[in-house]
């Protein structure tokens, strides 16, 4: 396959042959990838960026992908930054990839502190250059590891990594249309990009300013072919009333569990589409891909290679071994990132039930809100700031629309329990909520709160956790 | 059981799309739910506190594989559930 030799993106976008009528679109404007060789989006000669560690930070994805296209094989490092990056963590950041040129659409003086040496300005507009690719070499990629509370974790990649084809040729490759409700600076997303690029294909992104109606309206005039997201992200869709718009041959559903009554669903409104669920992790990679319809993975699947990725489960987990993997955390190399034998831990709890393994939550009892992960320790620190707030336990409820919610159970202090009102209970748990609103996202904030009169305690005083 | 059913979900959607600081479109049976102002962290909020004031949830109760594209179709998942 020739993405698999491909050095650089540019390299692999750079035949004649394959790259009239490709194009990426934004919500606002279109890229012909094949103009890319002589023009640029950067405020430089990509000559200045060599063999440097180049941060990547923008305000919208068609901006980032140009970067990406125009520094692959070019600069050393490409640290990406995901749409939500804390600005306060930006000198982190910068400091463990050792960045040393920064690329990006916001102004200097809003990024603060977190300039590493030179500082480049790019757009999502090109103009012509004069620029000579010369000797390309093999570039690392630093992605961010999603769920994380706290410093940002960064794991390391190649384009190889990235790429490297599950199923060889197949349906995937090709001159396909491909859109994602992910973002393409997370793994999920970027998953697509390589694919559309590499493969063949033209792509769609998203936009976070677009509604779901706009954005299926805009993918049906592009005649997108394949389309990914979340359970969540096709939840929404068929709830829009426009599902409609889009004619996918292909639709893949990651990130969250795939659960029948969604599989159905997409089956009743697509019936001629490949309706396949799919497990990837900025750790571990691209694990595996179910396309009989039905939800969980059959067991089949473990225990031997296939397409190059070993499963297997231990300990309870899925544990994944792969070329696709993430090499190593970057900053942080004594955590093993993948154990003795290769693996990576995916944290994701399975159950075999009936000749096949279903997820039944994670490890650590993280919870999976709509694709976004939520570490309950987090929130409980900020709910037992309120000055009657014994104790809580925040845990995951099922939801049919977001797949998981938050919800909170809280221990009040004894000498208030007993003379609680219920209207003051219901002042309390607003003034928790509000709390909850002011310091975290809203996906972390509990949908529910209950006042409960105790929560189980384990033997070494920690709060017991459901699934931990 | 109808009527009380409906005026929860109205009054749910007021209040969540209040903490959620989002604007809400004026409610009406043809409204469509992506069209109303709240998006799936709402409704997922509006689900769950649907199912502790009313007892149930009729998205997981139901093997019928569909969704509801409007505040009507919304409503009327509640009122076929509690018949």
């Amino acid at each position: 396959m020739p993405q698999n030799d491909a050095v650089s993106l540019a390299q692999a976008i750079s035949d004649p042959a394959r790259r009239s009528q490709r194009f990426i679109w934004s919500a606002e404007t279109q890229v012909a990838l094949g103009d890319l060789g002589a023009r640029s989006s950067l405020d430089c000669s990509i000559e200045e960026l060599r063999a440097r560690s180049v941060l990547i930070l923008t305000r919208d994805q068609l901006t980032a992908a140009l970067a990406l296209i125009q520094l692959d094989g070019i600069a050393r490092r490409l640290v990406l930054c995901p749409p939500d990056v804390d600005a306060a963590h930006l000198p982190f950041v910068t400091a463990t990839a050792e960045v040393d040129a920064v690329v990006s659409d916001y102004a200097p003086a809003e990024m603060g502190a977190a300039q590493g040496g030179r500082f480049v300005a790019c757009s999502s507009r090109t103009s012509p250059t004069d620029d000579v690719r010369g000797e390309q070499r093999a570039t690392e990629w630093i992605l961010f590891t999603s769920g994380t509370s706290g410093a940002p974790k960064m794991v390391s990649h190649s384009l190889a990594s990235l790429a490297g084809a599950i199923q060889a040729g197949g349906h995937l490759a090709g001159a396909n249309v491909w859109s994602t409700f992910y973002d393409i600076r997370r793994y999920g997303g970027l998953q697509i990009f390589l694919r559309a690029l590499l493969g063949g294909g033209s792509l769609a992104l998203s936009s976070e300013a677009e509604s779901t109606t706009a954005f299926l309206t805009r993918a049906g005039v592009h005649g997108v072919t394949h389309m990914t997201g979340t359970p969540s992200h096709w939840r929404r869709t068929l709830m829009s009333g426009m599902a409609q718009q889009i004619s996918p041959q292909y639709v893949r559903l990651s990130g969250e569990i795939a659960d029948q009554s969604i599989l159905d669903s997409l089956r009743a409104q697509y019936p001629r589409a490949t309706i396949a669920h799919a497990f990837a992790s900025t750790e571990a990679g691209v694990g595996f891909e179910v396309e009989d319809g039905l939800a969980g993975i059959p067991a089949s699947f473990f225990g031997h290679a296939a397409h190059g990725v070993e499963l297997k489960v231990e300990d309870g987990s899925l544990r994944i071994r792969s070329a696709r993997t993430a090499r190593h955390y970057v900053g942080n190399e004594r955590t093993a990132l993948l154990d003795a034998d290769g693996y990576v831990d995916t944290g994701d709890v399975l159950e075999l039930r009936d000749g096949r393994y279903y997820f039944s939550g994670r490890r650590g009892g993280i919870i999976n809100v709509g694709g976004l992960k939520v570490h309950p320790e987090e929130v409980e620190a900020v709910i037992n700031r309120h000055p009657r707030v014994q104790m809580s336990l925040v845990r995951s409820r099922k939801s049919p629309v977001t797949g998981a919610i938050v919800v909170a159970e809280i221990v009040l202090k004894p000498e208030l329990a007993a003379t609680a009102a219920s209207s003051e209970n219901s002042t309390l748990k607003a003034e928790i909520l509000e709390s909850c609103h002011r310091a975290l996202a809203a996906h972390k904030v509990p949908a529910a709160i209950r006042i409960v009169p105790s929560l189980e305690v384990t033997p070494s005083g920690k709060v017991a956790r459901p699934n931990a | 059981m109808s009527v009380s059913a409906r005026s929860t979900i109205l009054s749910q959607f007021a209040q969540v799309a209040r903490e959620q600081n989002r604007k809400l479109a004026p409610l009406s049976d043809d409204l469509v739910l992506m069209d109303s102002g709240l998006d799936s962290l709402c409704f997922a909020i509006v689900v769950a506190r649907l199912e502790d004031s009313l007892g149930f949830d009729p998205f997981g109760a139901t093997e019928d594989a569909r969704f509801p594209v409007t505040l009507g179709d919304f409503i009327t998942f509640y009122e076929d559930a509690a018949k």
